[in-house]
């Protein structure tokens, strides 16, 4: 089955559902909504089947097509799939028909206090938007020419403007375009760099083979000076730092994760942010692996940095959606500090927080986004006490929370220890002192429960919220079991994921360090 | 100072042959018909004018125009072959000029059809005779039912069109010059002819003309100083002259240089660029596309001619100087831009910071910066006469909405209108998939190759920069409600859908398939300028 063009597929379904969706007529919203759903629904199982098909112990790029696309520049749509691309392209279809179930009123519906929505928002829009926003991840992750992966890295950030900036929160006019423009200046600014980066990588193939190429297989290949290979380090580094995000390029992230609506929100920090990251496991230590040395040291500050500032303002925050996007800073810190490493073990740990934090992030912003739905606020001080009246919804909350602090047992754990062992064999104060974070995400993540959650109930008008409806209850079923089956069973992800990433790190030239106190090493796995 | 005595009678221009007698020189009229056609037309325009009846002239004027520049259009086509020094080394036919000749005629064609309008203004098209005749007075009454209506547009459009035409294949100084005046002349007139706002057109003429005048003697300034150099004023004799040693070089950086004000002043590049968002604000809207698609493509033809072909070998010496134009040019452009209320003027802004990208590909001094140059011009073409096309279609009452408040909210009056409007705007923004992209991809790989990674760098931080003006047009359009008084979009103005129809088509063309026209771009290039 290596021969199907899965990727291709994977690709063209929902660009091509995009565009229909995009033509159905305003009042048949439904119709849109329907034809969307039956399509992110075929596309998660395609990608399924693409993982089945997938043989984790082979080496290089499957399902591998190579077509010459503008020769003059030795550009091709080159697209192919290892293991970290295919666990995320996993997650993003996943997380697609999710966002799809789950926004299926919001965009139609009347305000929360019962007033129509002024100046209605086109419902096929929205759904042509998702498509759209679809193509554009999946193509990101299977590109393997660079710039076919710039183009997705770009393109994908329209769809993703106009769901905040059009669909953001109806009377927050001036705020949600703020947040919008922010969002896409932020990325182009860092895209731009990227661009002078990917321009460069081309210029030095061009010197050294004769013909310029994008070919990521033949870029890896360059002996690139170390001079050359920081600058353009660099380049790559600072558009996937403000991507992930990673302090201090991160003062995005809360304003159009607050401002998105609920599904762009969940696609956003689910998978959209982490194109950073995957760009650089994918790019950014197999392009320049002495720059990736060389500025691993800076690299983990910021991370170490970002974990516990994420985790301090999460803290602090009032707005619900703002504070589980400052979680997500420090979850990004956890990732970027597994990558940089460079070990196969803190690598195929931070692989698996990206698929971890996508699930669970993804389900807090759910519960939120319901939690939003039925109040009209995103002010913590407006739940109090939401458990007595939604008990199933509180139930789910407390999942989503726990699998965000890493709690023994869920999807999180896992790949959190792998990370902090993984770092522990090079860097040990750097690992212990990131062990205390987990320390503040309990802090974060329990007392928004308990402010939102428990004690007496906040008003009497509450008592006539309602709990979780079926849909919203089948929107949530999936990601809980897999939040659940993941912390019992990781194996099935690890072992498509482990090959790659020890593989990039072989190619890179980074062994992992040799035990030197094994017995030391085992009993602090053992007692974590 | 001898060669300047023996050169009055101009021998090196003319003489070649037998003592004594003047050869006159063999002209290959086959190689010339592009501007010999355009020539023809606008001298056929003019008669047209004159001798048949005014309800007649408004179809068969613009027709007229059309097939004039399809004509030449399709000469250009089956001449692209050719590769020679024509009437006696005073033209050029070499791949870069059959390319921008081919380019401009287009641009002609689709600005052809935003003229010949007449749906989308009550009391008829953009363009008014006499625009002296105060609007509502009786002699604009009388005017309008007077048989006397002129369509002097359309002479005077293909009058500049042939001067664009003659200016990218010029091969010497004095037809460059020639051309340079051809093309402006009219391009004054028209941009005076506003039928809406005119005082605000007529100041923007006078302005144009001032300053293109001052411009144009900057440039004969600059001719005669290098004349007196070289002892020719034939661009590949410079370059020889150039190349020795010896000689007064003071003659030739300051003649350099004053060509180079003469050139840059109408590219619109900083310094030189102050005329440009008064004038582009002012002229009839179809007058703005027009010249903001084919000026741009014909002085920037004729700068790379000179710097390539003439200066070629100093380009150590100019290249500072362009860097430090083409990075003013981006920055002043792109943050100016940011301040605007006016639509034409912010794209006017745009059209600076344009200018700046394109330098880059000057900068570059190389093939690579040549046909990457020469393709970006296209893709900025069709854009902008795309964009200019759109900006008549939105209006009030009393003419075009250009302030932006007007536009606020026009994304959920038409959705249509306004997301070609966006996806002009991202192209011009640079975002891929769009033409624009991958011009500035095209000029900034041969930048960095040609060792000008710096000013890449600073491009596309302004290029980050510019982007938000664009969006922020889009911000206004989708992400705010409607004002009371919104714009009004009229319905059907098809000449003007085709036109802006063409223009999108071809800037998404240009950003998913762009290999066919970047294969021509590059066999131009490489096939380079003849001597």
């Amino acid at each position: 089955m290596n021969s199907f063009p899965w990727l291709t597929l994977l690709l063209i379904i929902p660009a091509a559902a995009a565009v229909v969706v995009a033509v159905v007529p305003r009042r048949l919203g439904t119709l849109a909504k329907q034809i969307t759903l039956a399509v992110t629904l075929v596309e998660f199982v395609l990608a399924l089947l693409a993982t089945i098909a997938y043989e984790p112990a082979r080496a290089g790029f499957q399902f591998a097509q190579k077509y010459s696309w503008i020769k003059q520049f030795g550009i091709s749509y080159s697209v192919g799939a290892d293991g970290i691309s295919l666990v995320l392209i996993l997650l993003a279809t996943l997380l697609v028909p999710i966002v799809v179930l789950a926004s299926w009123d919001e965009v139609d519906a009347a305000s929360p206090d019962g007033t129509p929505v002024v100046g209605r928002r086109s419902v096929p829009a929205f759904f042509a938007l998702l498509l759209a926003l679809e193509a554009g991840m999946v193509g990101v992750f299977a590109a393997t020419d660079v710039f076919l992966f710039y183009v997705f890295f770009e393109a994908m950030l329209i769809p993703m403007y106009f769901l905040i900036g059009s669909y953001g929160p109806v009377k927050e006019q001036a705020q949600r375009s703020y947040a919008a423009v922010k969002f896409l200046l932020y990325s182009l600014l860092g895209g731009l760099l990227m661009l002078a980066a990917v321009i460069g990588l081309y210029v030095v193939s061009a010197d050294q083979l004769g013909t310029g190429t994008f070919d990521f297989a033949t870029l890896r290949q360059l002996d690139i000076t170390p001079g050359v290979q920081k600058l353009l380090f660099l380049g790559f580094f600072v558009a996937f730092a403000i991507k992930a995000p990673l302090f201090p390029f991160h003062t995005w992230l809360p304003d159009a994760g607050a401002q998105s609506p609920t599904g762009g929100a969940i696609l956003l920090v689910g998978v959209l942010d982490k194109v950073g990251t995957f760009g650089l496991i994918r790019y950014c230590i197999p392009l320049f692996p002495e720059a990736s040395s060389y500025f691993a040291p800076m690299v983990l500050a910021l991370a170490v940095i970002g974990i516990f500032y994420g985790a301090l303002l999460a803290i602090g925050q009032r707005d619900m959606k703002r504070l589980v996007a400052y979680t997500s800073l420090a979850h990004f810190g956890f990732i970027a500090m597994g990558t940089f490493a460079l070990t196969s073990q803190a690598g195929t740990g931070a692989v698996l927080y990206m698929v971890n934090h996508g699930l669970s992030t993804g389900l807090l912003f759910l519960v939120v986004g319901f939690l939003v739905a039925r109040r009209g606020s995103r002010d913590v001080g407006a739940y109090r006490g939401m458990a007595q009246v939604t008990p199933t919804l509180a139930g789910v909350f407390l999942i989503a929370g726990l699998s965000s602090l890493a709690l023994p047992g869920l999807n999180s754990f896992v790949s959190e220890f792998l990370v902090l062992a993984g770092t522990f064999t090079r860097y040990r104060a750097l690992a212990i002192v990131a062990t205390v974070g987990i320390v503040l995400a309990a802090i974060y993540i329990l007392y928004l429960y308990q402010r939102t959650m428990t004690g007496p109930l906040v008003s009497e008008d509450a008592r006539g919220v309602l709990d979780l409806s079926v849909r919203e209850k089948i929107v949530v079923a999936p990601v809980v079991a897999l939040i659940i089956a993941l912390g019992i069973y990781p194996k099935p992800l690890i072992d498509i994921v482990r090959p790659t990433v020890t593989a990039t790190f072989e190619d890179a030239g980074h062994t992992d360090p040799a035990p030197t106190a094994p017995v030391n090493a085992s009993q602090t796995g053992g007692h974590s | 100072m001898s060669a300047t005595a023996s050169a009055i009678a101009g021998p090196q221009v003319l003489a070649q042959g037998a003592q004594g007698t003047i050869d006159v020189p063999a002209i290959q009229y086959s190689a010339l018909s592009p501007i010999l056609i355009v020539f023809g037309v606008a001298l056929a325009g003019v008669l047209v004018d004159a001798f048949v009846p005014a309800k007649a002239r408004r179809v068969i004027q613009p027709l007229l125009a059309a097939a004039g520049f399809v004509a030449a259009f399709v000469a250009v086509v089956l001449l692209h072959a050719r590769r020679q020094v024509l009437a006696a080394g005073a033209l050029a036919i070499d791949g870069p000029t059959l390319f921008l000749e081919g380019a401009i005629l287009l641009f002609a064609l689709l600005a052809v059809l935003l003229v010949a309008e007449r749906r989308l203004d009550s009391s008829g098209g953009a363009i008014v005779a006499s625009a002296a005749i105060t609007p509502g007075s009786p002699g604009a009454t009388a005017q309008r039912s007077s048989a006397e209506v002129q369509t002097e547009a359309y002479p005077l459009m293909a009058f500049s069109a042939a001067g664009m035409l003659l200016f990218v294949s010029s091969n010497t100084l004095l037809i460059m010059f020639v051309a340079l005046e051809i093309l402006s002349l009219p391009l004054y007139l028209l941009t005076g002819l506003a039928r809406r706002r005119r005082l605000l057109s007529q100041e923007a003429a006078m302005k144009y003309f001032l300053l293109g005048a001052f411009s144009s003697a900057f440039f004969i300034y600059g001719l005669a100083f290098v004349y007196g150099y070289a002892g020719s004023v034939n661009l590949g004799r410079i370059a020889d002259a150039a190349g020795t040693v010896g000689a007064n070089d003071t003659y030739l950086y300051l003649g350099m240089a004053l060509l180079g004000i003469g050139l840059f002043f109408k590219i619109g590049a900083v310094p030189f660029h102050s005329w440009t968002p008064d004038v582009y604000q002012g002229a009839p809207t179809p007058i703005t596309a027009f010249m903001a698609a084919g000026t741009k493509v014909a002085a920037f033809g004729a700068l790379l001619r000179l710097f390539y072909v003439s200066f070629g070998g100093l380009r150590w010496d100019w290249r500072p100087i362009v860097w430090i134009i083409a990075i003013l040019t981006m920055v002043v452009g792109a943050v100016l831009a940011l301040t605007q209320r006016d639509i034409k003027r912010m794209l006017a802004y745009s059209a600076i910071a344009h200018a700046g990208f394109l330098l880059t590909g000057l900068a570059a001094a190389n093939s690579d910066g040549l046909s990457g140059s020469l393709f970006y011009l296209v893709a900025y073409g069709f854009t902008t006469i795309a964009a200019f096309g759109l900006v008549t279609l939105v209006r009030t009452g009393d003419g075009e909405a250009s302030d932006l408040s007007q536009w606020q909210g026009l994304g959920r009056r038409s959705p249509v209108l306004a997301g070609i409007f966006a996806f002009l705007l991202l192209a011009l923004a640079g975002i891929p998939l769009t033409s624009g992209f991958t011009g500035k991809f095209a000029v900034f790989e041969a930048a960095i190759a040609g060792d000008a990674t710096p000013l890449v760098v600073v491009a596309l931080v302004t290029s980050a920069i510019a982007a938000f003006f664009y969006v922020r047009v889009i911000v206004l359009m989708f992400f705010q409600e409607p004002g009371a008084d919104g714009p009004i979009i009229v319905t059907r103005p098809t000449l003007t859908y085709a036109a802006v129809g063409i223009g999108a088509v071809v800037t998404l063309l240009l950003g998913v398939a762009p290999q066919p026209l970047l294969d021509l771009a590059g066999t131009a290039a490489t096939s380079g300028f003849v001597r």
